[in-house]
C-alpha cells in the first residue's frame, strides 16, 4: 500500500484517538499531580432556620469560599503536589505497618487494597472459567442437532445482549432478602437466608453474574474457530485410535489457541475495568473495585466537594494495572507473530 | 396519586379560563425547576404547573447536577429545591439570589420562619421540615403490653421483647444502607450522644467518648435487624414496614403518609409516630433537623427571577397545602398537623432540641469519610475506635484537598 493511501485510512483514526484517548489521559496525568482547591475565608454569619413554628438563629465561624468580585467565580489555586495524592490513595505508612506487626488483614481496610484486591480476583478467576464454559458451549452447539443449533445459539446469546446494569440488578433482585429465589429456597431449606449480609456470598455471585454474562461472547468466537479445524487431522487422529478427549486436548484446543489468547486480553482489559456489578449488587459496604472507587472520589458530596485529584491518581492507577496484566498475553501474541512472518 | 393530580388538572384545564383561580397569573416567561422527587415535591410542582410555561425536573440525584446547573450562565433552571444539606454549594459558589426584594412584593402569605436568613438575607423560601423520628407499630406495642420507647435502651428493650414473641420478621429496621444514609444514622446518634462534629479549627471530633458510644449502640440495634441493613435505604425500610416486615425504625417524617397508603401498605393505621429516642439521659433526641425549600439562581434575567418566584408563590400557597396536608409537615399557613406529624412536632419541640443537620462544606467531607469507613466496624473488620481514627483520617485527607485543613 502506498503511504499516501495508508495515511488517508488511518489518518482519521489516528486523530480521533489523539483527541478523544490521548489528550484526556494526558491531562488526567497531569491533575493526578496536582491540586486545584478554592481560597477558603473564615467569617462569622448568622443563620436563621425554621424550628418548629419559631426560627432558630444561630451565629458561627464558618469557612467558605472566596467569590471573585469581577468574575462572580469561586476563587481557585492550583498547585503543583508531586506524588501526594497517590500517597493520599495508598496510604504506604499503613501498609507498611500491617506487614511489620504481621496483620496482613489491615492492609484490606484501605480503600486502594480492598478494591485492587478484588478487582485482581475478580479478573483472574472468571478468566479461566469463562474461556471453559465458552468452550463447553461451543462444543455442545457444534455438536448439536442442526435443527436446534439456531435457537441454542439464541439462548446462550442473551446474556451478553442484556445491558450489563440491568443483568447485575437482574440477579441482585433475584438474590436480595426477599427475592423470589431467596424465598423459594427459604421454603426449601426452612432457614433465614441473607446473601447480601457478607462478603463472600456477594463475591460468589459476582463470579457467576460475570461468568454468564462473558461466556456467550467466548462461546461466539471459539464456534467460529471450530468450524475452521482441519477436517484432514481430525479423521486421522481418528484413525490413529484417539478418542475424544485427546482430539480436544491435541487437535482443536492447539488450533484455537490464538482466539483463547484474544479472548483473555479482551476479557483481562473489560473485566478489571468492573463497575457495574458494585453498582447493581449495592456491594460498597462489602465489595469495591478500583473503577468504582474512582468514580466515587468523582461523585460530589453534599456541599458539592469532589476529589479531583484522587480521581486522576486511581485512575492511572487502574490503567498501569490494566498494562500490567496485558503485558504476558501480548508478549505471547507478538512471538507468535513473529514466528509467522 | 400524580396521575390522578394530572388528569384533574387537565380536566379543570378544559372548562376554561375561570379555572385559572388556581392560579393568581399567567405566567408567560418559561420556568424551569429542579428538586428532589419525593411526595411533598411532586405536591408542589403540581400546583406552580396551573400557571403554565412551567416544567419541573424531580431527581433524586439532584444534587449531582444542582452546582453545575446554576453555575452556568445563564442558569439552566430558574428554580432550586434544597435542603439544609444541599444549599451549601449553592450559597458557597454565590449562584442563588437573594429573594428579600421578591419576598416584599410577592410573598405577603409566607410565614416569618419560612425565610431561611444567611447575614440578614433571605437565601431560601423553606416550606417544610424533616426530621427522622420513630415510627412503631402501635399494635404490636399494645399487644405485647410495651410502653412507646422514649430513649435507645427502651428500644432494645422492646426490641428483644418483640424479638422474643416473634411477630415480626425483625423488631427494628434502619436506613444503614454504605454510603450517605449510614453517615447519617451515625450523625443522629453522635449529636445524640451530645457529640459536636467540630473543632474550631475544622479539625474533627468524631474520635471521641460520644462517637464510640454511638457506634456501640448502633451494633447493639444491628442485633434485631434484617442482615442485610447495609443495603438498606428509606425505601426499603418504608417497604419494610408497609409489608409487616418490622415493628420500629427511625425513619423519615417524609415516610410517615405511605404508611397508611391503602395501594401499598398492609398497616394501614397501625403505624404511629413518635419523637426520636434519646440517647442519653436529659440529652436531645438523637436526630437532626432538616427542612426542605426552594431557591432562585443568581445567573438570570431579574424579569425571570421575578416570574420564577411568583410561580414558586402559587407552588407554596395554602390551596395546595389543603390538598396535600399529609404528604409533609408543611410550614405554610393552612397547615393542620394530624396524628401523622405527632412524631415530628415531639421532635421538635424537645428541651433540648435537637441540632438542625449543619450546612456548611466540613459536614459534606465528613459525611462522605463516616459513609465509606463506618461499613468497615459493621462488618466486624474493625473496632469502634480503630474506625473513627479512620474516618478522621479520611476526613483529614479530604479537607487537605479542599483547602479546609492547612
Amino acid at each position: 500500500m502506498k503511504f499516501r493511501t495508508l495515511v488517508a485510512f488511518v489518518g482519521p483514526s489516528v486523530f480521533m484517538m489523539l483527541l478523544f484517548i490521548a489528550a484526556p489521559l494526558v491531562s488526567v496525568l497531569m491533575q493526578s499531580f496536582q491540586v486545584t482547591q478554592p481560597v477558603m475565608q473564615q467569617i462569622e454569619v448568622e443563620t436563621c432556620t425554621p424550628g418548629f413554628l419559631t426560627q432558630t438563629c444561630i451565629t458561627e465561624t464558618k469557612t467558605v469560599p472566596l467569590i471573585d468580585e469581577e468574575t462572580g467565580k469561586t476563587q481557585t489555586t492550583t498547585t503543583w503536589v508531586g506524588l501526594q495524592s497517590y500517597r493520599n490513595l495508598l496510604q504506604m505508612p499503613r501498609v507498611w505497618d500491617a506487614i511489620s506487626t504481621g496483620q496482613w488483614g489491615n492492609i484490606l481496610q484501605i480503600d486502594f487494597w480492598k478494591a485492587l484486591r478484588f478487582t485482581l480476583v475478580f479478573t483472574l478467576l472468571t478468566l479461566p472459567m469463562v474461556i471453559g464454559v465458552g468452550l463447553a458451549i461451543a462444543l455442545a452447539v457444534n455438536n448439536a442437532v442442526r435443527s436446534l443449533r439456531g435457537p441454542v445459539i439464541f439462548i446462550s446469546l442473551l446474556p451478553f445482549i442484556i445491558t450489563p446494569v440491568i443483568g447485575s440488578l437482574a440477579i441482585y433482585w433475584l438474590f436480595v432478602g426477599d427475592g423470589i429465589i431467596t424465598s423459594l429456597i427459604e421454603r426449601w431449606t426452612g432457614n433465614d437466608i441473607a446473601m447480601f449480609a457478607q462478603a463472600w456470598t456477594i463475591e460468589l455471585l459476582m463470579y457467576v453474574y460475570q461468568v454468564w454474562h462473558v461466556a456467550p461472547f467466548a462461546f461466539v468466537i471459539f464456534y467460529a474457530g471450530l468450524q475452521t479445524v482441519n477436517m484432514d487431522t481430525l479423521e486421522s487422529a481418528v484413525i490413529d485410535g484417539a478418542n475424544r478427549w485427546e482430539r480436544l486436548r491435541h487437535v482443536i484446543i492447539p488450533h484455537l489457541m490464538p482466539l483463547i489468547i484474544f479472548i483473555a486480553l479482551i476479557h483481562l482489559m473489560d473485566t478489571y475495568r468492573a463497575f457495574e456489578v458494585i453498582v447493581g449488587f449495592r456491594s460498597q459496604a462489602h465489595v469495591i473495585s478500583l473503577q468504582w472507587l474512582t468514580y466515587d472520589f468523582l461523585t460530589p458530596d453534599d456541599a458539592g466537594n469532589r476529589a479531583i485529584s484522587r480521581a486522576s491518581a486511581s485512575a492511572m492507577l487502574t490503567m498501569i494495572g490494566i498494562v500490567v496484566l496485558l503485558i504476558l498475553p501480548l508478549r505471547r501474541t507478538w512471538r507468535d507473530h513473529k514466528g509467522t512472518t | 396519586m400524580a396521575l390522578k393530580q394530572l388528569a384533574l388538572g387537565g380536566a379543570i384545564s378544559l372548562i376554561g379560563s375561570a379555572v385559572f383561580a388556581d392560579c393568581a397569573f399567567e405566567n408567560d416567561v418559561p420556568v424551569k425547576s429542579l428538586s428532589a422527587g419525593f411526595e411533598a415535591w411532586k405536591a408542589v410542582t403540581d400546583a406552580m404547573s396551573e400557571c403554565g410555561n412551567f416544567s419541573a425536573e424531580l431527581d433524586q440525584e439532584f444534587r449531582k447536577k444542582q452546582p453545575a446547573a446554576f453555575d452556568a450562565n445563564p442558569s439552566l433552571y430558574q428554580i432550586g429545591g434544597v435542603s439544609n444539606g444541599t444549599i451549601t454549594p449553592l450559597l458557597n459558589a454565590g449562584t442563588i439570589r437573594p429573594l428579600d426584594d421578591l419576598v416584599e412584593k410577592y410573598g405577603q402569605n409566607l410565614a416569618p420562619n419560612q425565610l431561611i436568613k444567611v447575614d440578614g438575607k433571605t437565601m431560601a423560601v423553606a416550606m417544610m421540615v424533616n426530621t427522622q423520628h420513630l415510627m412503631y407499630r402501635d399494635d404490636i406495642l399494645s399487644d405485647l403490653g410495651l410502653d412507646v420507647p422514649t430513649t435507645y435502651d427502651d428500644v432494645l428493650a422492646a426490641a428483644k421483647a418483640i424479638k422474643d414473641a416473634g411477630v415480626v420478621d425483625y423488631p427494628v429496621g434502619a436506613t444503614m444502607k454504605s454510603g450517605w444514609n449510614i453517615a447519617q444514622d451515625f450523625n443522629n446518634m453522635f449529636a445524640g450522644y451530645g457529640g459536636q462534629f467540630f473543632n474550631a479549627d475544622n479539625t474533627t471530633t468524631v474520635n471521641s467518648e460520644a462517637g464510640v458510644k454511638a457506634l456501640e449502640m448502633m451494633k447493639a440495634l444491628t442485633e434485631y435487624m434484617d442482615p442485610e441493613y447495609l443495603v438498606s435505604d428509606s425505601t426499603y425500610v418504608q417497604q419494610q414496614f408497609q409489608q409487616g416486615k418490622i415493628a420500629m425504625a427511625n425513619l423519615w417524617s417524609s415516610r410517615a403518609a405511605a404508611m397508611d397508603d391503602v395501594a401499598e401498605s398492609q398497616v394501614v393505621g397501625k403505624v404511629k409516630m413518635a419523637a426520636a429516642p434519646t440517647a442519653m439521659e436529659g440529652g436531645a433526641p438523637a436526630t437532626t433537623m432538616w427542612w426542605d425549600g426552594i431557591v432562585i439562581a443568581s445567573n438570570i434575567g431579574d424579569d425571570a427571577a421575578d416570574a420564577a418566584f411568583r410561580v414558586v408563590m402559587e407552588g407554596l400557597d395554602s390551596d395546595m397545602v389543603t390538598e396535600n396536608n399529609d404528604e409533609a409537615i408543611w410550614l405554610i399557613a393552612g397547615y393542620k398537623p394530624t396524628d401523622l406529624a405527632a412524631g415530628v412536632v415531639a421532635t421538635a419541640t424537645a428541651t433540648p432540641a435537637p441540632p438542625a443537620y449543619p450546612s456548611t462544606t466540613q459536614m459534606g467531607l465528613l459525611h462522605t469519610a463516616v459513609g465509606n469507613e463506618l461499613p468497615a466496624f459493621f462488618t466486624g473488620e474493625r473496632s469502634a475506635e480503630a474506625t473513627l481514627a479512620a474516618v478522621t483520617d479520611a476526613y483529614t485527607t479530604a479537607a487537605k484537598e479542599a483547602g479546609i485543613l492547612p
